[in-house]
């Protein structure tokens, strides 16, 4: 019996062991007579390359480890803005898709049925070769909503121009900590009371009152510097001033926006339907309101269903915004696994290094979840 | 749904009834044709009133005359129809109007690009006269779309190929019944090794007077096809490999699946890719050399299959524990009772989970440009830059998004069928 159980076991250790093992030989000895040593002492070397568009200070004299950095933060920017836009909308086109209303019905799952069947690449394409490239010159560009221009070299608007920065951003985080325990402590009393207090009004006049009080007495200040044409030469204009965002930002964060949010409308749509009518029917018959059956009886049940798909829909969001690569935005793959790879040649270094980063989000993040999904389950008794 | 705001008149009358349908008819089309007029026509009909209105005029005039329309129980059956489905309410009513506006607005303009002033005749860029799309470029590129860089001549050998592994693939449907127990051996072992040696012999060529077509050669919808079937066919046997290795009792073998699985799951299939590409040559002994396309191959399979495990997981971990109670009752070991009780049940549970893995292998392979193959997405950044066609990159990706969408809402939709036909009640 006992052999019938260790057999399988060292069978599977033994295969694990070969491959690893004839891996590493071949890569030895590989790199042996290319003349390449492993190590990862190239990270602190000057990078010599220059990227587009950065978050952080960079340019060609930082080094290896600051290119990652700039690749990484880029990743997480693109990751970030769209994490945020796709959920809005797909919560809206999941609600939508269950509206008594024929026509908004309809839209809504053409709208999922498009984009959901069209490769992700072919959609980043798209927006980035065909649809923004038909945009203005900078100078046809008309003005939008007084400050802003979208041309075919990206989207130029006005920048804001702070004093005191940090004394804001400080009261901002004090607000959003005073939000915090205010939403605990009217939990509490509802649970304990039976009282339900204006938590959304109140949290909204500490999240907007609080940082504009710094306005009147901290001493902060807010200005904007709009973006204005400049003649480089006779027949090429660009802006001065502003805030740009590049064109293949536009096109990536649209492209997985909309295919993304279909997937977290489908999961909203299940969630909301997964809740019983017998819920929606006891809460109205213990007199509560449409609206605090909405917020108190069905919303929290069905986030129970809606988060674990959305968190993995997050996931692939963030991993396709490796898809980057392709329109020549600057992420992490571009970047590093692209250009740095190419000037080094450490194959094996920078592809491991790049694998192990996503790989680190990626099981950050569902160790979060899990423990997540375990604190909001329902204790079945 | 009733509907729950009638209009302010609430006529009770059936004369009033009639004067406010009549009268809501009339404010709608007001609404809908000044939209019709201000966007093709450049004339305004309600150009007399204020000009802050004046932009919402059409959206104001419509959602009133719904409103006037919002009639209970009028007896006129369509109307009835109409009120319950898009306009139940004023907001409802707002909805339904701006839909129908956008719809007016969005509708001929992209009729026009794609029908009526698109050009199809003729074979060289001059003949795209209109203002619309330029279909004569997927025309000329055609080939080149479907078959890469597969020369011209040599196309019906990928034709041949194709239909003879599809009949090989149809034998299920034929089999006599007492064959049946054989098709899942025939289906994940010999299919493969069938089309494997129809493709070396006759797309790669080289032997019985053919003349052989290196793979950097292949390409276009031809391409996407051959990498979704061989990745479609090795994963699913691998990815149940795993799935059963992950609830295993043993400790390494479910630990080594379980960090295999996560593994693949975490990096995404861009880096996979690129490892396959420039990291998995250094790995192999001097001088072998493996070629791209099988390289590739193997690199879907392995991270699609982890996905396929998670989802057959899923249905093995839904299956109830007296399926696997009762089984060991019998007397089964481990492996009779996976084939004959576990597997049969839990695979019915999991084909929709099954089907959107396929659609996104299906819908990832455009990614294979990494490594210098071009699928159709890649062909037609190609054909994009050839300086005689410039310009028509619209057209190109309608083109694939056509093609790419019809396969991936067929197979879901045929996923969806599967289901119900398997559902059995438990």
């Amino acid at each position: 019996m006992k052999i019938k159980k260790i057999f399988p076991q060292i069978l599977t250790l033994l295969f694990i062991f070969l491959i690893f093992g004839f891996f590493t030989m071949n890569a030895q000895e590989n790199m042996e007579t290319r003349g390449l040593d492993f190590g990862f002492g190239f990270l602190k070397e000057a990078a010599s390359f220059d990227i587009q568009f950065s978050l952080i200070d960079y340019d060609g004299s930082h080094s290896y480890g600051r290119a990652y950095l700039v690749g990484l933060l880029n990743t997480l920017l693109v990751a970030v803005i769209g994490i945020i836009l796709a959920t809005f909308l797909g919560a809206v086109i999941g609600v939508a898709r269950l509206s008594p209303n024929y026509l908004i019905k309809k839209t809504a799952s053409f709208y999922i049925e498009f984009f959901r069947n069209i490769p992700l690449l072919l959609q980043i394409f798209f927006w980035y070769f065909a649809a923004l490239r038909a945009l203005p010159m900078p100078e046809d560009a008309t003005l939008l909503l007084g400050s802003s221009f979208m041309t075919i070299k990206g989207f130029y608007t006005a920048a804001p121009i702070w004093k005191n920065f940090d004394v804001f951003f400080v009261t901002l985080i004090i607000a959003m900590i005073l939000i915090f325990f205010f939403a605990r402590y009217s939990k509490k009393k509802q649970e304990q009371e039976g009282k339900q207090l204006p938590v959304l009004i109140i949290s909204l006049v500490i999240f907007i009152g609080l940082p504009s009080l710094t306005f009147l007495i901290g001493g902060v200040d807010l200005s904007f510097s709009f973006p204005e044409i400049r003649k480089m030469s006779q027949s090429s204009y660009t802006f001065d001033g502003g805030f740009k965002i590049p064109p293949e930002l536009i096109a990536l964060t649209l492209a997985l926006t909309l295919y993304t949010a279909t997937f977290i409308a489908e999961n909203v749509r299940a969630g909301i339907q997964g809740i019983g009518k017998g819920q929606k029917e006891a809460a109205a018959s213990i007199g509560l309101t449409p609206n605090q059956v909405l917020k108190l009886v069905v919303m929290p049940q069905a986030l129970r269903i809606i988060i674990p798909p959305t968190t993995n829909q997050y996931l692939n969001l963030t991993k396709n915004s490796s898809l980057a690569a392709a329109i020549a935005y600057p992420d992490l793959v571009l970047v590093f696994a692209g250009t740095a790879m190419m000037q080094t040649g450490k194959a094996i270094e920078i592809v491991g290094i790049t694998m192990a980063t996503y790989l680190t989000i990626s099981l950050g993040i569902s160790l979060l979840m899990n423990w997540y999904n375990k604190r909001i389950a329902i204790q079945e008794k | 749904m009733t509907i729950n705001h009638m209009n302010f008149f609430k006529p009770k009358h059936q004369k009033d009834r009639n004067i406010s349908l009549i009268m809501g008819v009339l404010f709608f089309s007001i609404g809908i044709l000044d939209f019709y007029l201000n966007n093709y026509f450049n004339t305004n009909i309600t150009s007399f009133l204020p000009r802050f209105i004046n932009f919402f005029t059409p959206l104001i005039f419509s959602v009133f005359g719904l409103h006037l329309m919002r009639i209970e129980f009028s007896g006129i059956k369509i109307l009835d129809k109409l009120n319950k489905n898009i306009n139940t309410s004023n907001f409802n009513a707002v909805l339904s109007t701006s839909i129908i506006l956008l719809v007016i607005v969005a509708l001929p303009p992209l009729l026009n690009w794609f029908i009526f002033d698109a050009n199809i005749a003729g074979d060289t860029k001059e003949a795209c006269t209109g203002g619309g799309a330029c279909w004569v470029y997927i025309k000329v590129w055609f080939n080149r779309f479907m078959y890469g860089m597969y020369p011209n001549a040599e196309q019906w050998r990928i034709n041949v190929t194709f239909i003879a592994v599809l009949l090989f693939m149809a034998v299920g449907f034929f089999v006599p019944s007492k064959l049946r127990n054989y098709l899942s051996f025939y289906y994940t072992i010999l299919l493969p090794i069938i089309s494997f040696i129809l493709i070396y012999y006759i797309i790669s060529g080289g032997s019985f007077g053919l003349v052989w077509v290196e793979t950097g050669a292949w390409g276009g919808l031809s391409l996407t096809f051959m990498v979704s079937f061989f990745s479609l066919i090795f994963c699913f046997p691998l990815g149940m490999m795993l799935a059963l290795g992950r609830r295993s009792n043993l400790p390494v073998v479910k630990y080594s699946s379980l960090s295999f699985i996560e593994f693949w799951r975490g990096v995404p299939l861009i880096t996979v890719l690129f490892m396959s590409a420039v990291m998995f040559p250094m790995f192999l002994p001097e001088g072998t050399y493996i070629d791209k396309l099988i390289r590739v191959v193997v690199a879907i399979t392995l991270f699609e299959a982890a996905y396929t495990a998670e989802v057959i997981r899923g249905g093995l971990q839904a299956l109830p524990r007296g399926q696997y109670d009762a089984a060991k009752s019998l007397g089964m070991g481990y492996w009779k009772m996976h084939i004959f009780v576990i597997l049969p049940q839990a695979l019915k549970l999991v084909i929709p989970g099954i089907a959107n893995t396929f659609l996104a292998l299906i819908k990832d392979t455009p990614l294979i440009f990494v490594v210098g193959l071009l699928e159709v997405v890649g062909m037609l950044n190609l054909a994009k830059t050839n300086p005689k066609w410039l310009g028509f990159s619209m057209e190109g990706y309608v083109f694939a998004g056509i093609i790419f969408w019809i396969i991936c809402y067929s197979m879901s939709k045929y996923s969806q069928k599967l289901e119900l036909k398997y559902k059995t009640d438990r």
